[in-house]
């Protein structure tokens, strides 16, 4: 008796599983990709927190005695003035960019929501920029802000006199600007196509009965389709504003050469203070830091977008 | 008396001026595109020139020809195509195996799971760039191309479990229940059963990790730096000289890598972005 009280609540306990499946199972087909992950995301993250704290040089890279050295790395990075002008730098690139790439690539989105000959081969064509590995981009359009021969200058003074040459790679201000540019370009497809799944989602009917109620253009746009796209812009938008922030390739391309540090942001920095100075612990403090901002910013972000709802 | 071609609603003065904004986008998007086509048909006496024909006169195909003669082209894409397809291989087994774990089992901390993949996605490689390079100063793996691979594993696996799983979530259980009456093996019915179900969903797995891992040059050129060993990325942006750079064969290499993945890349937008917002919405 006793014993087919344990038998069935054993079979009890299996059935609480899915079905087929023993208690190690779930187990054997995960393993491998969370050994993957631990190894190459979780443990470098924490392996970063620690070196932070770590004077790590050139001299002792290879011998892996980095003594403790408290808070050095850190006071060192925020005693520094070029921080904070990067940080400015880094928000404006940031807000500019994932401003522009949302409004442009909704506005784009919206145009192309309807029936329209053409359509197809016109998002094909809109999609490219997305396409085109990253690093190429970012090489390509260096080379057209060359002064001379680069092709925006050639059009620029075709169009306004020879008083429009820009030097876009020389003056870092506008070395800033052509990697905004130059983001821009690269960033709008993704909140483009984003944009458009969620578009084509919104039952034609809603947009009708708004008409029927003498409803304008824009109260349209405002009533419906803002709040209907809220839930899946969101999370385009933090990912978005995440990947920009800590946009590397484009900027480290274009301003590598220039020696100046006024048209850096501050991941590229992280990348320079550890791969051209050789300062290891101050560059992990300066992650740690990035990474306390980007955590800061996307719970804030969440949090105000759940009180709103 | 309009056609239903266009949408009930605009006006033919509307439809002419979305067509022009549209016309304007498009410009400027392949524009950059085919300023690298121009250049790379330029004959090297003709480089640097003001002219902004796409197609230039005396067009060429010799700087295709020279990137495989003065540089290592061909070295630099079997390369690529070695890590590129090391990365492909594991991706597609982890992805697989996990996206059916997170489908089909109920186990303690599943959504944690789910969440926490998710959450990698937020920092970006570039943020743990310099533990993992010290990790591979320690053991001694620079210039390795397997150490490159995990890397790569570990970029394109979030997107890809996901994915795996939302198309996991579509095939319906009982096909399983009847084989486990019929005596196989989670494994067996996983392996037999439901995979051969799933090849488009593991096509498109393998074609993005592929081309992730085809196209990313950071973590690259931190980790290859051996001339002989150099991978596609790191040895074009190699051409990159101090003083001068070789645009003209240089354009004619990044056509040969980008080509092909965006052919790719635009054939596959739709199963894209249907995965990013699936992840989104659930997530």
């Amino acid at each position: 008796m006793k014993d087919t009280v344990v038998k069935l609540k054993k079979k009890k306990r299996n059935s609480s599983f899915g079905i087929g499946q023993g208690r190690f199972t779930p187990f054997f087909f995960l393993a491998p990709a969370a050994i993957v992950l631990a190894f190459v995301v979780a443990y470098p993250l924490i392996y970063e927190i620690i070196i932070s704290f770590k004077n790590v040089t050139l001299l002792n890279l290879k011998s892996q005695n980095y003594p403790w050295i408290g808070l050095d790395n850190y006071i060192n990075v925020l005693a520094d003035s070029l921080f904070y002008s990067t940080l400015i730098r880094t928000i404006l690139w940031t807000a500019i960019n994932v401003f522009f790439h949302v409004s442009i690539g909704l506005f784009l989105a919206i145009l192309l929501n309807r029936k329209l000959p053409g359509k197809a081969f016109i998002r094909i064509l809109l999609i490219l920029p997305w396409a085109v590995p990253q690093y190429i981009a970012a090489m390509t359009w260096k080379g057209m802000y060359n002064v001379e021969y680069g092709s925006i200058n050639i059009i620029l003074t075709k169009l306004f006199g020879d008083a429009a040459l820009i030097p876009w790679l020389s003056v870092p201000s506008w070395t800033f600007l052509a990697c905004i540019i130059t983001n821009i370009w690269l960033g709008i497809p993704f909140m483009m196509m984003i944009s458009l799944g969620g578009l084509t989602s919104i039952p034609e009917e809603l947009y009708e009965a708004a008409e029927l109620d003498g409803a304008s253009g824009f109260q349209q746009f405002k009533n419906i389709t803002l709040p209907l796209l809220k839930p899946i812009l969101t999370p385009a938008i933090i990912l978005g504003t995440v990947w920009t922030f800590n946009m590397v390739n484009v900027v480290y391309i274009i301003t590598s050469g220039s020696a100046s540090d006024e048209s850096q942001i501050l991941i590229t920095m992280v990348f320079k203070r550890a791969f051209q100075y050789f300062r290891y612990g101050q560059s992990a403090a300066l992650s740690v830091i990035i990474f306390l901002i980007l955590l800061a910013f996307s719970t804030v972000f969440i949090k105000a977008q759940k009180s709103d709802d | 008396m309009k056609s239903n071609k266009f949408n009930r609603t605009d006006s033919l003065g509307k439809t002419i001026l979305i067509y022009v904004v549209l016309a304007i986008a498009c410009v400027c998007s392949v524009y950059p595109i085919l300023n690298i086509l121009s250049i790379s048909l330029r004959p090297a006496d003709a480089l640097f020139t003001k002219s902004l024909s796409i197609i230039p006169p005396n067009a060429t195909f010799d700087n295709f020809r020279q990137a495989f003669i003065q540089y290592d082209m061909l070295g630099w894409l079997f390369h690529s195509l070695v890590v590129s397809s090391a990365a492909c291989a594991f991706s597609v087994m982890l992805s697989v195996t996990a996206g059916y774990a997170f489908s089909r089992f109920e186990f303690r901390g599943k959504k944690t799971g789910l969440t926490l993949i998710l959450v990698t996605q937020m920092f970006p490689l570039a943020m743990t760039l310099l533990p993992l390079y010290l990790m591979i100063i320690n053991l001694k793996m620079t210039n390795s191309y397997i150490a490159l691979a995990i890397i790569y594993v570990s970029t394109s696996i979030p997107f890809n479990i996901w994915m795996m799983k939302g198309f996991y979530d579509t095939i319906p259980k009982s096909l399983e229940e009847s084989a486990y009456v019929d005596g196989a093996s989670v494994f067996r019915s996983f392996y037999q059963i439901i995979l051969p179900l799933a090849k488009p969903a593991v096509a498109l797995t393998a074609l993005f990790s592929f081309m992730g891992a085809w196209s990313e040059y950071l973590v690259a050129s931190v980790i290859i730096n051996e001339a002989g060993k150099l991978t596609l990325p790191v040895g074009l942006v190699s051409m990159q000289g101090q003083f001068s750079t070789a645009w003209g064969i240089y354009s004619a290499g990044a056509l040969i890598t980008a080509v092909p993945v965006m052919i790719l890349f635009v054939c596959l937008s739709k199963y894209l972005v249907g995965g990013l917002t699936v992840g989104s919405v659930k997530g």
